[in-house]
């Protein structure tokens, strides 16, 4: 490639050897290397996913009995004095804010997106690196600022008590007259970094994925992974403006004497309500997406067969792009929306699950009839399809305007929410993590930890997350730390479950410890045949540059 | 793949998102239009003399309930001067609100108003009224405030709206914080 080594900065490369890194502080601060970039994004992801499960794990923590329990102590730990009963509720909303919006872009969209994307979007495809490296660096360095500055806003004053205690949706009037202080601007200026980090991300896998692909490698003959990721950053491109230009109004409602959001100057807050929506329900698709890419990867390689209905596969998740952009109001239906929007919005959410169940259907089709091994990455995947089921199923029940009057803002969403994106995201997460790790690292995890890993997590999250349909069928409200005796014993069993789960992950830092100590060395392809994407062609770990010859996909 | 490519199709992918941006501010006034549009959220018509001139009475008759809300740190009493009128569905009736300043001091509010059920909006017409319009009352000063409307015969022949015996028409008043200005 000529072009390339006109470039002088490649040129002193290709001078010394293949493999040549630079040094600590060049490789991992000023990296523009996707597959060191991936690397840093999966580590922050990790970090953040521990921030935000302690936070969930406090939460259960105080509502395994009914009564305040720790809440006073743990708001006067923050505050420094002792805090009155307001500020321990107040502290409470800092809770579900922080680990929303910390699971949601500092955890998932991290590990999913900035990680596995960036690690094997270009190798599946062929291709040297992203198309822009340092904008690739860039992107990493500005979710790592957000992140920061996120927990920072924890420690200044947001209205009743310290912290952004605005829930993750951020809606006004409680985030603009209800929240006096610089917690909830900061909060909102960290959303502004996330989300700018994760647009140039977007433009950078659109523009690698469409110009950079190998000779031959067609856009219908990408692996499924990389399908996902370019719906997905088209998702993002479009999605992640509108949340942007909505949260700059609520900036300006609150520190500009801006109306957008204020009745009393001819605002309306249900705006706000409506633009944040847009965003977030295709933010949604946005996590969940390229975790079907895993999945259809994974089921493929341990069926020992091309994934059934490739074609199918690629455009179901199209429409459910497309589709996720018209159905928005359905987290609305108790603004006051009549009965014909009510009936619209009803019907086009449930058409998701057409798409949806086209991916579900063929994952099994694959499976079936093929010579099915359950390496761990396996158990990981067919859990996916389970939860993910199961979470399908509730949302299709929630879609209904009617139940959703009785239904909003329960522990059912709660458990909705959580069997797609805890259950569904996260396990996807956690199967790619053990399908790659021997590839991204060159050292193999423990099959029977990670078996181990799987189980208890799996019962975990399970006896965790189940009884909330109960709860909230019952009628208990989300986003509240206390709740009348009768909720006493599903809520118990909950904040049990979180212990079991805590042991599985557990389990998978002994794992982690484990693979870099003692693991076997990973061979180039160790899953074996069923694996023939293009990363495994290559050694375990990946050269430092790869592909200096391109490939030529038949 | 070359370099010049590459930027191309960034440049173009960058320009998406900001054109998002856009739309995002857009939704706005997009949102404004639609409401005074549809009736959204109970917003109500306005029409002009011209238009008002046109519309056939019926022989229906509806309830008119008028409700008047001030917000607490506004030192107003606000009311209307009749609970309620019993109209002719097509015909023009005037009602009439009533501020009164009870505080020492001159205060400015501005109104918001909607009317239920919000399905009617689309055929309550308002040819006059004080809507969004800055009152300013010096201490004590009393004003009467008019609504002149009507309520428009195709409300009569709309299948989500020929059941309603009742309309209820609700301004909400709050304080123009004058330092702002």
């Amino acid at each position: 490639m000529t072009t390339i080594a006109a470039n002088p900065a490649d040129f002193h490369d290709h001078a010394h050897d293949a493999d040549h890194k630079p040094s600590f502080f060049a490789r991992w601060f000023m990296s523009t290397n996707h597959k060191d970039i991936g690397t840093l994004y999966l580590i922050f992801a990790i970090f953040a996913g521990i921030v935000g499960g302690a936070i969930s794990g406090l939460m259960r923590w105080e509502l395994a009995e009914p009564g305040i329990q720790h809440l006073t102590t743990w708001a006067s730990m923050m505050k420094g004095s002792g805090a009155n009963l307001d500020e321990a509720y107040h502290m409470w909303n800092v809770l579900i804010t922080a680990h929303g919006l910390i699971m949601v872009f500092f955890m998932v969209m991290p590990a999913i997106i900035g990680g596995f994307g960036n690690w094997f979007v270009p190798l599946m495809i062929g291709a040297p690196d992203m198309a822009f490296p340092r904008m690739n660096n860039v992107s990493f360095w500005l979710t790592f600022v957000a992140f920061i500055m996120l927990l920072g806003s924890s420690f200044v004053p947001g209205g009743t008590g310290l912290g952004a205690g605005t829930g993750w949706t951020v809606y006004a009037p409680l985030s603009t007259s209800g929240s006096v202080g610089p917690a909830v601007d900061m909060a909102i200026f960290s959303l502004h970094l996330a989300g700018a980090a994760s647009i140039l991300g977007a433009v950078n896998f659109i523009t690698t994925i469409f110009n950079m692909r190998a000779p031959g490698m067609t856009l219908h003959k990408m692996p499924l992974f990389v399908w996902s990721v370019l719906v997905t950053a088209f998702l993002l491109l479009l999605a992640l403006p509108v949340l942007a230009a909505a949260i700059t109004m609520l900036l300006v409602d609150r520190n500009f004497g801006g109306a957008f959001f204020d009745a009393a100057a001819g605002g309306d807050p249900v705006l706000y309500q409506h633009l944040f929506w847009f965003f977030g329900h295709p933010e949604v698709y946005i996590m969940i997406l390229p975790g079907f890419g895993i999945i259809s990867q994974i089921v493929a390689t341990f069926s020992r067969k091309p994934v059934f209905g490739y074609l199918g596969m690629a455009y179901a998740m199209v429409a459910i792009g497309v589709v996720g952009f018209v159905v928005w109001a359905h987290h609305m239906f108790t603004t006051g929306m009549t009965v014909d929007m009510k009936m619209y919005f009803t019907a086009a959410t449930m058409v998701i699950a057409v798409p949806t169940g086209i991916k579900i259907f063929s994952w099994i089709a694959t499976m079936w009839g093929g010579s099915v091994t359950f390496k761990t990455p396996m158990v990981w995947a067919m859990g996916f399809i389970f939860m993910f089921t199961v979470g399908g199923v509730t949302g299709v029940v929630l879609a209904n305007g009617g139940l959703d009057d009785n239904l909003h803002d329960t522990y059912y969403v709660v458990a909705h929410f959580h069997y797609v994106l805890s259950l569904g995201a996260v396990f996807s997460l956690f199967a790619g993590f053990y399908y790659w790790f021997g590839k991204m690292s060159g050292k193999m995890l423990s099959e029977a930890l990670g078996h181990l890993h799987f189980w208890l997590f799996f019962i975990g999250v399970n006896i965790l997350f189940f009884p909330m349909h109960f709860l909230g069928n019952s009628g208990m409200p989300r986003r509240y730390p206390d709740y009348p005796e009768a909720f006493a014993h599903w809520n118990q069993v909950a904040s049990y479950g979180y212990l079991v789960m805590l042991a599985g992950v557990v389990v998978f830092f002994i794992n982690v410890a484990y693979a870099f100590i003692a693991g076997r060395k990973a061979e180039d392809n160790y899953w074996g045949e069923g694996a023939t994407t293009l990363e495994w062609t290559l050694t375990s770990p990946p050269p430092y540059h790869q592909f200096e010859t391109l490939p030529v996909i038949k | 793949m070359s370099k010049s490519a590459n930027i191309k199709t960034g440049i173009m992918a960058g320009a998406l998102a900001v054109s998002m941006v856009g739309v995002g501010f857009a939704a706005v006034p997009l949102y404004r239009l639609f409401c005074q549009v549809t009736g959204f959220g109970g917003t109500t018509m306005r029409v002009d003399e011209a238009q008002a001139a046109t519309v056939q009475e019926s022989t229906k008759t509806m309830v008119i309930r008028f409700d008047a809300n001030h917000r607490g740190d506004l030192p107003w009493d606000f009311a209307p001067e009749r609970p309620t009128d019993t109209v002719t569905i097509g015909a023009r009736d005037m009602s009439i609100y009533i501020a009164k300043n009870l505080s020492d001091e001159e205060v400015t509010g501005t109104a918001t108003f909607n009317v239920t059920p919000e399905l009617a909006g689309k055929y309550f017409n308002k040819i006059q009224c004080f809507c969004f319009t800055e009152q300013t009352l010096k201490p004590g000063q009393q004003v009467r405030m008019p609504v002149l409307y009507y309520v428009d015969p195709k409300i009569l022949t709309d299948p989500n709206t020929k059941d309603i015996e009742e309309i209820t028409l609700s301004y909400t008043f709050y304080p123009v914080d004058q330092s702002d200005k």
